[in-house]
């Protein structure tokens, strides 16, 4: 029984099937990544697992609790953080902000109310921050506008935003997009760190076969909507429907 | 110091020095003087100054942290007005129980109309919240007439109950506002010279809540809250993926600044008891927005600066007429002083307006950070010459 | 029955005067997404054009009345608008008279061109700025329009009377079937009715079978694609900006006779207008029109004494009452189109 259980998921967008009973399930401390040509309904899937989409039938449980009919705030907080295409941060906030927000989201839940207390005054949650942004390497940056950052530097910040809520799921939609090999190396060396560190269970969704195949255990290959095979990472490089699946649609 | 960081710290020391010493500071001119129109030390400017201090704070805290751009906060402070008097009527000319009802009225309705327009976001919500305070405003004309006195207001009257005061005062008189006995109309005047000092009663009981209310927002400012506000303006996708319901944030914010809206009408009666729907019109509301937004939205300061620029020049461009024009330009050739008056007068007097909305077009257009933005760009200039003139002047030296 | 004819007739004037006002609101806020907040002034602009013909037709000079005399025995004196002199009495008169219609024609390049210096000179740079700027700005340029006009015209409404020709009642009553004089409408409103219908036919006539105004709803469909394209879209943004204010404006001229105009009358139509917008959907040109009238209608019938007796007030707030529950329950108005300033 995996943490995540995805199962007879279907979603329509008027006459387009994007997801056509979808099964998942993801063991924990496992890294799982979903791989699949443009369109096969990987982000679709995401999506429906953060509470941004409802899917029309089917069931997503989390550690034996369905999510679905949550809100996405709900979601996080029983445990799935995610980390988007492009990065979504708080651009008008310092970096140090923006990972004390997380840290005062774990701490408070949805809503308290610290209109009075300083932030100055709160040196565990100051020191939760700086410790994680210390892990992704961006310490010295915490007084920058997140506005001002590079788009590397985005996303580590963003990762780093993730990370310090501890999440019991981390779902990766394409973390190393457009990025240069170098950067893409540094970030699949932080993701096994991390992995290693913490024992945290990953969901990615990557094009770029190198970064899945030194994070992933298992590959999950969905190709228009529905998965095609669920394997190891040494079955599915041999597979000759992921092949043509995939393959195929690279050569056009 | 008070919970605050140094910087903070100095900040609220300036604006206590401000306030406490403004009867001077604001009085810079000889009574004698020709200048003496363009002094500010008068009590019901004062007044003024701080209590639309107290309702841009409070309104830069929805605004200039959430991003949320309110349309109607002049309701609450109408609301809080009527509340105020009522306790002034019902209960003791005493201020702290109108004050303190004013801003609990205030919180009441801004829970209820945040509530709902806090449903719909961008420009929505602006439509939402003007369209609630028209609404207080044609009831409060019409319907509530009753509870609100209609068009002539809401006024004292001799045969209102008081219970814990007197209906009647032994002159046979309406009674004042006072706070403990002492009347807020009360006032101290120093004659020093050629000039006159006025230190009003009221003006410091309103002085000194503007400070209470500058030290809250400051604390909220650099709170935890404080940053999920500023979250909530920033990415609220983002937010509710980081575990944070973004609304009970925004309407705890909303709910804050009408409560401060309904401490600025509390004061009001305080200092004047008598409530209008007038205050409640959304030209009222628009211009708490400006203040704001001259001062600089986001900022601690900036809503205090705005309301005092503001205000300022309501009170003296207002004043100025003809004749005023007419003896500066004196000096003047006939034909050119005629010319000048000609050209400077559709902006002063009854022509204010027109001057409010230039101002409010040109802060918009080429300062949308406001006069502290505008500062900080001064500041940064005149450090930037500063070290080239220093850098510049090193080689020079040698040579002498 | 016929207290309820009455009370639709009654509501389309004003329904009509929203209708216009928000047609062009929503045009310019479907295709230059910017949001005005000085649409107001210029329906308050378009009736002071019919307001300044009309003074500039009643300018007279003195002159000797041949043959009189008064009774010191000097030639009598009278004012003689110019017109009567350059027309002749009958027309000049006829021409006076028909003032506010003729204001028309001079109100047409007037608002023309206020509209293009606007869009030019100000609305132009703020297409990137974020909303909260752009209420900002135009509520400024609202306010200093409404108070160069005070300091013109003052602050006291000035009556401008409808052509003679229009100033009776229609009765309605009998030519529907009732008693006489129980459906009393003025002929003045039929026209301002009728020319409303005119005008917004017009406009949907314009986009709906020119290719310019064929880009101005693809524009409106989607911003970007259309200056992907390679089309001229600034252009085309600036007419459309031109379009709205004459149509504003038009509505403002032929509204004279209905309120006499003042400074402020446009403040007033503009928080409604905006009401009727989002109404009838951000972006929907039928939405607004739809819902101008609606919410005319819906005024004029809460303003009636036995709903009054009910609801005490109601004529004040049923306007914003219903548009807050319509933002509540279908944000996206009547007929507003998905994906127009969700959230």
């Amino acid at each position: 029984m995996g943490i995540l259980e995805v199962k007879g998921v279907n979603k329509r967008f008027g006459g387009l099937q994007a997801l056509g009973d979808v099964n998942l399930s993801v063991a924990e401390q496992t890294c799982h990544a979903i791989i699949g040509p443009n369109g096969a309904g990987k982000s679709t899937l995401l999506n429906c697992l953060v509470g941004k989409l409802i899917p029309d039938s089917g069931s997503v449980m989390f550690d034996g609790q369905s999510v679905l009919g949550r809100k996405p705030h709900e979601i996080n907080q029983m445990g799935i953080s995610r980390v988007f295409q492009t990065p979504e941060i708080f651009a008008d906030l310092t970096v140090l902000e923006n990972v004390l927000i997380p840290c005062f989201a774990k701490r408070d839940g949805a809503f308290r109310m610290h209109a009075i207390e300083s932030v100055d005054q709160e040196p565990e949650i100051k020191a939760q921050a700086e410790h994680i942004l210390e892990d992704v390497r961006m310490l010295e940056k915490s007084a920058m506008l997140a506005s001002a950052l590079s788009r590397g530097d985005k996303r580590r910040l963003e990762m780093a935003m993730c990370l310090v809520q501890q999440p019991r799921l981390l779902l990766l939609d394409e973390p190393t997009a457009g990025m240069a090999r170098a950067d893409t190396n540094n970030t699949i060396d932080l993701l096994k760190e991390i992995r290693d560190k913490r024992g945290l269970t990953m969901c990615i969704i990557e094009h770029d076969m190198h970064v899945v195949f030194s994070l992933a255990e298992r590959i999950t290959v969905l190709a228009q909507g529905s998965p095609l095979v669920e394997d190891t990472p040494e079955n599915i490089r041999g597979n000759p429907k992921v092949r043509e699946a995939y393959l195929g649609e690279a050569q056009v | 110091m008070l919970g605050l960081t140094r910087k903070d710290f100095q900040l609220l020391l300036i604006v206590i020095g401000l306030t406490m010493f403004a009867p001077f500071l604001l009085n810079p001119f000889p009574e004698t003087s020709a200048l003496a129109q363009f002094n500010a030390g008068y009590p019901d400017l004062l007044q003024r100054f701080v209590i639309f201090s107290i309702f841009a704070i409070g309104f830069n805290i929805l605004f200039g942290l959430t991003g949320y751009l309110s349309f109607g906060h002049a309701a609450f402070i109408g609301i809080g007005s009527y509340a105020g008097v009522w306790m002034m009527k019902l209960l003791t000319m005493n201020i702290i129980p109108a004050i303190l009802v004013s801003i609990l009225v205030a919180a009441l309705v801004s829970l209820i109309i945040g509530y709902v327009s806090l449903r719909r976001s961008g420009i929505y919500f602006s439509i939402l919240t003007l369209a609630f305070a028209q609404m207080c405003y044609a009831l409060a004309y019409s319907v509530l007439t009753p509870i609100t006195g209609g068009e002539t207001g809401l006024q004292l009257r001799l045969n209102d109950p008081r219970i814990l005061g007197e209906s009647v005062t032994e002159a046979g008189n309406i009674p004042v506002p006072h706070l403990f006995g002492l009347e807020t109309r009360d006032s101290l005047e120093l004659a020093l010279g050629n000039w006159v000092f006025t230190f009003n009663a009221g003006y410091y009981i309103a002085a000194v809540a503007m400070i209470l209310a500058f030290y809250l927002a400051i604390r909220l400012f650099r709170s935890p809250f404080g940053i999920m506000l500023r979250a909530v303006k920033s990415n609220q996708q983002r937010m509710s993926y980081t575990g944070l319901n973004p609304k009970p944030y925004t309407l705890a914010a909303f709910v804050i600044s009408g409560m401060y809206a309904g401490l600025a009408g509390g004061l009001m009666v305080a200092m004047d008891p008598l409530a209008g729907a007038e205050r409640m019109l959304w030209t009222a509301s628009g211009e708490v927005v400006l203040m704001t937004i001259l001062g600089g939205a986001g900022t601690l300061i900036g809503p205090v600066l705005g309301a005092g620029v503001i205000k300022y020049f309501e009170s003296i461009f207002s004043t100025i007429n003809r004749t005023v024009l007419e003896g500066w330009f004196a000096f003047l050739p006939d034909g050119l002083e005629n010319v000048v008056i000609s050209m400077i007068y559709p902006f002063v007097g009854k022509g204010w307006h027109l001057t409010l909305g230039i101002m409010f077009m040109l802060v918009v257009i080429f300062l949308p950070g406001g006069l502290v933005e505008g500062g900080q760009r001064l500041g940064r200039l005149f450090r930037r010459r500063g070290k080239r003139d220093a850098a510049e002047g090193d080689p020079v030296k040698p040579a002498e | 029955m016929d207290a309820i004819i009455l009370q639709i007739l009654n509501g389309l004037d004003k329904g009509s005067a929203y209708a216009l006002i928000a047609l062009g609101l929503t045009l310019i806020f479907g295709t230059l997404g910017v949001v005005n907040f000085a649409h107001g002034a210029l329906f308050m602009l378009g009736s002071f054009c019919a307001v300044t013909l009309n003074r500039i037709l009643n300018l007279s000079h003195e002159v000797a009345v041949p043959g009189e005399t008064d009774f010191l025995g000097n030639p009598l004196m009278r004012e003689v608008p110019y017109v009567y002199e350059w027309f002749g009495e009958a027309t000049g008169a006829a021409i006076i008279d028909w003032s506010v219609p003729l204001a028309i024609l001079l109100a047409i390049p007037v608002m023309g061109f206020i509209g293009l210096a606007m869009e030019r000179g100000l609305i132009k740079h703020f297409y990137k700025r974020p909303h909260a700027d752009q209420i900002l700005v135009t509520f400024g340029l609202a306010i200093v329009l409404q108070e160069i006009i005070k300091y013109f015209y003052g602050a006291n409404p000035i009556p401008t009377p409808a052509p003679e020709a229009f100033r009776g009642s229609f009765d309605f009553g009998l030519l529907l079937g009732f008693d006489a004089n129980t459906i009393l409408y003025p002929y003045w409103r039929l026209v301002y009715f009728g020319f409303t219908v005119f005008i917004v036919a017009a406009v949907f006539a314009f986009l709906q079978f020119t290719t310019f105004g064929m880009v101005v709803r693809a524009g409106m469909a989607d911003r970007e694609t259309v200056g992907i394209l390679g089309i001229n879209i600034d252009r085309r943004f600036t007419i459309v900006f031109a379009i709205a204010a004459i149509v504003a404006g038009l509505a403002g001229v032929m509204y004279t006779p209905i309120i006499s105009p003042n400074y402020n009358m446009g403040m007033n139509f503009l928080v409604l207008s905006f009401v009727v917008v989002v109404v009838g959907g951000m972006g929907s040109l039928p939405g607004a029109v739809l819902a101008g009238f609606v919410l005319g209608i819906l005024e004029s019938f809460a303003s009636m004494p036995q709903v009054l007796d009910l609801l005490p007030g109601l004529n004040q707030i049923v306007i914003y009452l219903v548009a807050i529950i319509i933002l509540l329950t279908r944000p996206r108005g009547l007929m507003g189109r998905k994906g127009v300033m969700e959230e």
